[in-house]
């Protein structure tokens, strides 16, 4: 089958690639671009691991095909922040336990960033139901959520910490 | 979980759109947000030859006002409407679709097109009495939304035709509500209603019901709206008309909800949305 | 979380993750993030039918297609000498074990059974080819319903002539002279219907065949057992095997396997002579990777007028699915162990008959047997305590062990190690003001909302070893279940830790540093912790059963203790004091009394490695322990739940959750609670939203995420979580484990919350999964019968 040119800004870097159609975005940033930290959960759309920034909103990966970003910008969970320059957001994960496994937690770090992005002073309600797309098995969300209070610089309504 | 091969061009013109689609042939298909159809696709439910992909098309997005209605591109995101109160029910209905990932890719184009029976803003279509246009090698035609859905998936929309725009009515002065009922907030309606109320003090001077999930296609509760239309917007006569909310349906019956659990959920969704639209 | 002092140590602080700085910056490594050299790609061919036999399979389009380097069937791993294993084998019980292949030989038994495997060059065109193998069948009768099938034809296997698996029972007392006692006798149905594990992570595995060495990456809890069996199907010795779990996106018992994936790649390898690889697709986790539950139980429970419990019986029939996998038939009696709960009952007796049917095997999923346990023992309670017009709090208390009697005995012979069950009650009704509460529900039910308040006081078995007891002479797992650590203390002082548990989210390292950089003075930034590879660190048994830190860590205890004698001995020469004179303070090793004059423990391990030790010691300074405890570790709590129920939909929210634990000790309060947290998902998930359900033809309606309903963040409150601290005495550090608990004790509260809320409206019980739908018929029944 054909193969058609795909030129993607990633995390600031451009990169031109010849890509069968049905590459998903996903799969060209894991695959052809050895970005990892864009994960796959699911196969319906469901799971947000795949979370990525189209243009600075938040999109599922999975759900795009790479020729569909062609001549956009698309930042991940490695653009994201480094290291020695974090993120708010991941630092507010780090500081929270807002990641066990740690394999939701890129489409969940994503996701929160965008919402703060648009909104940067979130209720607790307004968090949880930018997260609706996004699972995670293990922290039952609470950590999460606290997390992505914490990096708008608010506490969560909880009782007890 | 990946789709089948297939072709792909992304035309820079409505005119060189609708010619590969129909240089494609019956297995070309457009391609909006793709959050239909790429789903389907990786599920291998759908396994198009040509892809079609409408976003280097000028024209197709953005919201105007003209006169006593609202033109709206048919690429315009959920996530842009969600975000544009002006618009009423439609706003509403679509803050409430899947969840923000989702809604900043599928268009309101791909979702009328597509007609799933259990998308949000179809029923919403109805009752705002919404036109679409659509373009083909023929030429161009309106449908409204009462004539849109024909079946379950299955829309007026012909093969080779583009939905470029919706023309919806500005409700000014309506009241408006949307009641979905799902089991979390990511999901698909198990049933869902939209009501817009005109009220004149406390009279109803005009109601619309639209129901999501009932049938193949979406519905408008008429023996509801007829039962309030006239009246005092009692909560009792509110109750009454909503219980009429799922007369003449017949919804199938799955896992999560029977034929009987759909109908009870019409009535009383269809009974707090036009309870709700009081307020709003 | 109200235990506000910070200690002194490191012990018992919150302290944030070592392990996360690479997670959060998308630099984790899972194993569908690694690719090796030459590597091809796999993927199955899975039966759409539920019970067929296989006539024909035509492989050869498959095989045809640009990329693809081979297709195997199950006639092809003819080398392969025995069928997947099962390990357990209770001393005196039959357990029928049909044959179960990695790749099905004539027939499939459920939807996703494997026939084929596609070998390819990369992840796209054998997921096409896939669809080229052309298999014929000739389908079967289906049995769905364990009831039906534990009645008759038609069998799942049909050389066993049943679908039974086992019978076992372990009885204490005598039930039915407790009944005699009782004044009120009530009798359930329990419904604990299936679930899936659902890591987001699906399973993955990488398999590197080199002459003589074979390399597995697997996304597994296991990797010891995993090396162990593929070194005995694959005939090579174990030595050769080395088996790697790197990054790990959750377990929740799905990954405590042996699966036919793992060995396929390993052969495949071997005869292709490259690495392969296969990435789990979700629709194939949720149709094959081993589910949880599914339980159909009669419970009876007996009572005086005062509330005192005379008698428990339960009857579990118990829904294995097709075949038995590593531990299945074992799950259940998990359950038994603690069937008395939290309780002083004379008279307790389980009663377990397993059956197979056509759908995909169960396993443990977290808390195996033991949420099972507990929501029959919760919500029984609650039942019997509505009987006798008693308070659910009341007669909890009438009924607790009390805590003068630890360490206590059941009445079937399990020994509870510690516990203080008023102490966690007390706690709870700290945070919940239950008059206040009943005033308000009063209030909102003329309003038209049905609010509802449910507990659930439980303590649960865990801390899997001590092998005496878990071993083939007693309950009969064919396997050790110590665990081991290794400390080393590198020439520069940095100290790298070997541990045998193979955490996958759980933050091991983050606590296990905690635990080593006390007892060697350290600062928990220079101790690494090593896991997850057989090629490194001594054997171990791996992670679940809440077992890492009971067990786990108290092997790095002892481990790095030893460590520590040989420091004192090397300190008191170098100091020419008496070894049992140098304590570690401040850094450093030091005489009592004169803390200046001290080494730190990098002068320690420059004296060991340059080999100027003590006469007759050893240079080096690096220790080894294997520790295989007295009894298991039986934590504790008391969770409540407030719900709101729309009486007129039937949806169920959460509106408060609160969890008092006592996992004993804390070793890092942020990690109980996290482990808290995510565990109480897993019961609220199951009770309100989760389901896996066949229907009558075997066909998976719960197939994806769509219909597999896992609870998002905006369908879930904040969660309350509290502690008291009783220590175990089985262990050094006084620690229990804390991993399961919440799963164990959520469905409980979540449905007796339900209950309550429900009772005005004439519903008295009602079985999960207490979906819209459920609710609302029996709020239908219940106004019907009222
Ligand atoms: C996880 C998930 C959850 C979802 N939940 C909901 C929900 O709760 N409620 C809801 O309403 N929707 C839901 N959706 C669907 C979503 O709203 C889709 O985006 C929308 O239905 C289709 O829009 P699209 O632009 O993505 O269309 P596409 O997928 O691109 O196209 C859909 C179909 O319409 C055709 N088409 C698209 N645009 C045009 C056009 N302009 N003219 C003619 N034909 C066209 C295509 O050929 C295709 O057949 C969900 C989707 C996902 C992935
Ligand atoms: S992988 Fe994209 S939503 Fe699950
Ligand atoms: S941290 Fe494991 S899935 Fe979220």
């Amino acid at each position: 089958m054909s193969t058609v040119p795909v030129r993607l800004n990633v995390n600031g870097v451009k990169h031109t690639l010849e890509v069968e159609p049905r590459l998903l975005l996903v799969h060209a940033l894991r695959d052809k671009l050895a970005l990892t930290g864009t994960h796959v959960g699911c196969d319906t759309s469901n799971c947000g691991a795949c979370t990525v920034h189209l243009n600075g909103e938040a999109v599922k990966s999975c759900t795009m095909l790479a020729v569909q970003a062609d001549g956009e910008e698309v930042t991940t969970i490695e653009g994201l922040g480094t290291e020695d320059d974090l993120h708010p957001v991941q630092e507010a994960f780090w500081n929270n336990h807002g990641l066990q496994c740690g394999y939701c937690t890129p489409g969940m770090i994503m996701a929160g960033a965008a919402l703060l992005a648009e909104n940067p002073d979130p209720s607790e309600t307004e968090v949880r139901h930018a997260l609706e797309g996004n699972l995670c098995r293990c922290t039952g969300y609470h950590n999460i959520v606290k997390s992505i209070l914490d990096a708008a610089g608010r506490s969560s309504s909880e009782v007890s910490a | 979980m990946i789709p089948a091969e297939f072709h792909y061009t992304a035309p820079e013109s409505l005119e060189d759109a609708i010619q590969a689609l129909v240089d494609g042939g019956e297995d070309a298909k457009l391609l909006a947000g793709g959050h239909s159809l790429i789903p389907l696709m990786k599920l291998r439910l759908a396994a198009p030859s040509l892809l079609v992909d409408l976003r280097k098309v000028p024209g197709l997005h953005g919201i105007e006002r003209q006169d006593g209605a609202f033109r709206v591109g048919a690429l315009t995101p959920h996530r842009k409407l969600e975000f544009s109160p002006e618009l009423g029910i439609v706003a509403k209905v679509a803050a409430v679709i899947a969840d923000p990932q989702v809604r900043h890719r599928g268009t309101i184009g791909g979702s009328l097109a597509h007609g799933d029976s259990a998308s949000d803003l179809p029923a919403a279509m109805l009752i705002t009495e919404a036109e679409v246009t659509l373009q083909g090698p023929d030429g161009q035609r309106s449908v409204t939304a009462a004539d849109l859905f024909l079946d379950y998936m299955t829309t007026a929309v012909g093969e080779q035709e583009v939905l470029t725009e919706i023309r919806l009515p500005a409700l000014d002065g309506w009241g408006s509500s949307y009641h979905k009922f799902n089991r979390r907030s990511e999901d698909w309606a198990m049933v869902a209603a939209c009501a817009v109320v005109k009220a004149n003090g406390s009279t109803c001077e005009d109601v619309r019901i639209g129901l999501t999930n009932m049938a193949a296609v979406p519905l408008r509760a008429t023996a509801a709206e007829d039962a309030l239309r006239g009246q005092e917007l009692s909560p009792e006569n509110i109750a009454k008309a909503a219980e009429l909310a799922a007369e003449g349906t017949d919804p199938p019956s799955d896992l999560n909800a029977s034929t009987e659990y759909k109908k009870h959920l019409a009535r009383v969704m269809a009974r707090r949305a036009i309870a709700d639209s009081l307020a709003a | 979380m109200s235990v506000a002092e910070q200690p002194s140590g490191n012990v018992g602080k919150v302290m944030r993750r070592k392990e996360d700085p690479p997670l959060i910056t998308g630099k984790g490594r899972y194993v569908d993030d690694i690719t090796l050299p030459g590597m091809l790609w796999a993927s199955f061919v899975r039966s759409p039918e539920a019970h067929a036999t296989i006539t024909s399979i035509d492989t050869s389009a498959a095989a045809a297609r640009e990329g693809i380097t081979a297709v195997f069937t199950g006639a092809d791993m003819t080398d392969v000498p025995a069928p997947l294993p099962m390990a357990w084998a209770p001393p005196g019980v039959q357990v029928n074990n049909p044959e179960h292949w990695a790749l099905a030989k004539d027939a499939v038994k459920h939807v996703g059974d494997p026939v084929a495997v596609v070998i390819g060059e990369d992840r796209y065109a054998v997921q096409d080819a896939v669809e080229d193998v052309f298999v014929d069948y000739e389908p079967l009768p289906v049995v769905v319903d364990p009831e039906q099938a534990i009645a008759g034809e038609p069998f799942v296997h049909d050389s066993l002539g049943t679908n039974r698996v086992h019978e076992w029972s372990l009885a204490g007392g005598d039930v039915e002279a407790g009944f005699a006692e009782a004044d009120v006798v009530v009798e359930r149905r329990v419904v604990n219907h299936r679930i899936a594990g659902a890591p987001i992570e699906c399973r993955g595995v990488i398999a590197e065949y080199r002459p003589g060495q074979l390399t597995l990456y697997s996304a597994t809890q296991v990797p010891h057992f995993v090396r162990l069996f593929m070194a005995l199907l694959l005939g090579i010795g174990e030595d050769r095997v080395r088996v790697i779990a790197p990054d790990v996106g959750g377990g929740f018992g799905q990954k405590l396997q042996v699966y036919g994936e793992e060995l396929v790649a390993c052969w495949a390898s071997r005869r292709l002579g490259v690495p392969v690889k296969w990435t789990e697709t979700r629709s194939e986790n949720m149709s094959v990777a081993h589910q949880g539950r599914d339980q159909i139980s009669r419970v009876r429970m007996g009572a005086k007028r005062d509330g005192t419990i005379t008698a428990f019986h339960v009857k579990i029939l118990a829904d294995f699915g097709a075949y038995n996998m590593i531990l299945t038939p074992l799950i259940p009696s998990l359950g038994a162990f603690v069937m008395g709960g939290c309780y002083k009952i004379p008279n307790v007796q389980t009663d377990i008959v397993g059956v197979f049917t056509n759908k995909c095997p169960t396993d443990a999923i977290r808390g195996a047997g033991r949420p099972e346990a507990t929501q029959m023992i919760e919500v029984t309670l609650d039942q019997v305590a509505h009987e006798l017009d008693m308070d659910p709090v009341e007669i909890r208390r009438r009924n607790f062990i009390p805590a003068e009697d630890f360490p206590a005995a059941t009445a079937t012979g399990v020994v509870y190690d510690s516990g203080n069950y008023d102490g966690t009650l007390d706690k709870l009704l700290e945070h919940v003001d239950v008059p206040a509460f009943r005033a308000e529900q009063e209030k909102l039910r003329s309003e038209g909302v049905y609010r509802g308040l449910g507990f659930c006081t439980w303590t649960e078995i865990c801390g899997l070893a001590p092998s005496r007891v878990t071993g083939p002479a007693g309950v009969g797992v064919q396997a050790g279940l110590w665990e081991s650590a290794m400390i080393r203390v590198h020439n520069t002082g940095a100290v790298t830790v070997y541990t045998g548990t193979s955490p996958h989210g759980q933050g091991l390292d983050t606590a296990f540093a905690q635990i080593v950089a006390d007892k060697l003075g350290v600062d928990p930034a220079v101790v690494e912790v090593v896991h997850g590879d057989t090629a490194i660190g001594p054997e171990g048994r791996n992670t679940y059963g809440s077992r890492s830190l009971a067990t786990g860590g108290e092997a790095v205890c002892k481990a790095t203790d030893k460590v520590v004698e040989k420091v004192k001995q090397i300190v008191a020469a170098e100091l020419e004091a008496a070894p049992e004179d140098i304590e570690v303070a401040g850094g450093k090793f030091s005489v009592k009394g004169s803390p200046d004059k001290g080494m730190a423990l990098a002068d320690v391990a420059g004296v060991a490695y340059i080999g100027a030790v003590p006469e007759g010691m050893e240079p080096g300074l690096e220790e080894t322990n294997f520790y295989d405890p007295e009894n298991f570790v039986f934590p504790f709590g008391a969770h409540a739940c407030i719900v709101d129920v729309d009486a007129e939909t039937g949806k169920v929210k959460v509106l408060r959750y609160v969890a008092v634990d006592d996992c004993g000790n804390p070793v890092n309060p942020l990690l109980i609670d996290g482990q808290i947290h995510g565990g109480v998902v897993h019961g609220i998930g199951q009770a309100l939203y989760e389901r896996v359900h066949y229907d009558a033809d075997g066909q998976l309606v719960t197939g994806t995420f769509v219909d597999y309903a896992l609870a998002t963040a905006a369908e879930l409150p904040n969660f309350e979580t509290d502690r008291t601290i009783t220590p175990s005495p089985v262990n050094s550090m006084g620690v229990k484990g804390v991993g399961e608990a919440g799963t164990i004790a959520a469905s409980a509260a979540v449905t007796n919350a339900v209950i309550d809320a429900l009772r005005p409206l004439g519903v008295d019980y009602i079985n999960m999964p207490l979906t819209p739908m459920r609710v609302w018929e029996a709020i239908n029944e219940g106004s019907a019968a009222s």
